[in-house]
């Protein structure tokens, strides 16, 4: 079967790829654009851990095909930072150590950012509907919860 | 495996009637690269709806909306007219998935992947809602209750694929809610679930109504008994006693690890009641 040329942005870059058919936009991110951030847990859209945004949506990138992304944009945990400074959400999940093994937290922060641009003020259940599909073995959550509602103060302030 | 993302509705049409094996229509994607990935089906052909204008628009239609198949449920919520007229609907789409499977999935999937237990079925078929269906022979008109005919299979003939879905306009004092039974707060299939839309008149009185149910039966259940025990009423506690009667009386449940046979009978009763109070309290609303 021939592979499908892809022309897509990626972070604000432009990016093209070869893929096969069958391969998910999380495939294609790590093993065809070595962006491995963005992980897979269960490669069936229930934890969360390969959230990127596409086209300004919030999706788990192993429920989308490569092909999909042919003339959209793709954001993913490698554009969160600026250079060396960290976004505010990356920042509070360190000092609230909202992070353990590190596997859920690419797809934590990039659906607490959506969430923040959407709500900039969200309310402690707000942030636990919202993050409903993103799955931590580790925390407990309640840090998480934390860190995201001190990054929106903060935010606000900014 | 082929992908395709044709940009006309005859273009996928033709893709489709002509698949020599397997194809599958692709618009949010949320079950069918689950089953992709699983291995559960090896289509030889995809095609990708969402590049086709007309399945990515929301149009008002005299007094309703035309909710394209490749809507997501974000897109839907979002749009303040449709949830001001169709409430149950929306809130139905919504309790489809995580904030990530809302950002892809789409009613009309949600309908065409024919679970029996689909969260926003039972809430079109009590909307009276049409799913547009064009295929090689043209188009057709197809009430919601009449496309998934058993867990995992609709009455889709191949090449056919629906297009859109029709929220007719409703007259002044409507109202409808959608409510299913989980046992957790969030991301779950319904144990059951249950549709109501009722419309009074000017003194209160039911005039006309429509219950559904999912998950107690091989496919969503239109139920007009439930109707029955509404028209003519004030929506009282002996009409809402009835309709909770009609509800339980419709099931044909199955034992599984999410309920037993009596308990999904009981709550189905319990859940049609408290749709059509809600519903009721919409409809004295507006």
């Amino acid at each position: 079967m021939a592979k499908i040329h892809v022309t897509t942005t990626v972070n604000g870059d432009a990016v093209e790829f070869l893929c096969d058919p069958e391969q998910t936009l999380l495939d294609v991110l790590r093993d065809e654009l070595e962006l491995t951030g963005s992980k897979e847990g269960c490669a069936s859209g229930d934890c969360g851990a390969c959230s990127v945004m596409l086209d300004g949506r919030l999706v788990c990138a192993c429920l989308v095909l490569g092909a999909e992304a042919e003339g959209r944009g793709v954001e993913t945990i490698e554009g969160m930072a600026t250079g060396d400074e960290l976004h505010p959400l990356q920042r509070k999940f360190l000092e609230h150590a909202a992070l353990q093994c590190g596997v859920c937290t690419p797809g934590f922060l990039i659906a607490a950012k959506a969430l923040l641009e959407k709500n900039p003020d969200p309310s402690e259940t707000e942030v636990r509907y919202w993050l409903a599909g993103n799955l931590c073995r580790c925390t407990g959550y309640d840090k998480i919860v934390r860190a995201v509602l001190d990054a929106a103060t903060e935010m606000r302030g900014s | 495996m082929r992908y395709e993302a044709p940009e006309s509705l005859d273009a996928a049409v033709g893709l489709l009637a002509g698949a020599t094996g397997l194809a599958r229509v692709l618009a949010g994607g949320t079950d069918l690269l689950v089953q992709l990935r699983s291995g559960l089906i090896e289509p030889d052909l995809v095609v990708d709806v969402k590049k086709i204008p007309e399945m990515r628009r929301i149009t008002a239609e005299n007094g309703g909306f035309r909710i394209g198949a490749a809507v997501s449920g974000a897109e839907l919520g979002e749009h303040s007219e449709v949830s001001r007229l169709w409430p149950g609907v929306v809130e139905a789409v919504e309790l489809i998935g995580s904030t990530q499977i809302q950002g892809r999935a789409t009613m009309v999937g949600n309908l065409c992947n024919a679970s029996p237990a689909a969260d926003s079925v039972p809430a079109m078929i009590a909307a009276d809602a049409v799913a547009s269906v064009v295929g090689p022979a043209g188009r057709r008109e197809v009430p919601v209750e009449a496309i998934c005919i058993a867990p995992g299979e609709t009455s889709l003939a191949k090449g056919e694929i629906v297009t859109s879905i029709l929220l007719p306009a409703r007259p002044p004092h409507s109202g409808d809610a959608y409510l299913r039974f989980i046992p957790r707060t969030e991301m779950d299939i319904a144990v059951v679930g249950a549709g109501v839309s009722l419309t009074l008149d000017d003194a209160g009185v039911c005039r006309a109504a429509r219950l559904a149910l999912g998950a107690v039966a091989a496919r969503p259940l239109l139920v007009p008994e439930g109707a029955s025990a509404l028209i003519g009423t004030r929506v009282d506690e002996a009409a809402l006693a009835h309709l909770s009667t009609a509800a339980s009386a419709a099931c044909k449940p199955i034992d599984d690890k999410r309920g037993t046979i009596d308990y999904r009978i009981k709550v189905a009763g319990v859940l049609a009641r408290r749709a059509a109070q809600i519903a009721l309290e919409r409809a004295r609303a507006n």
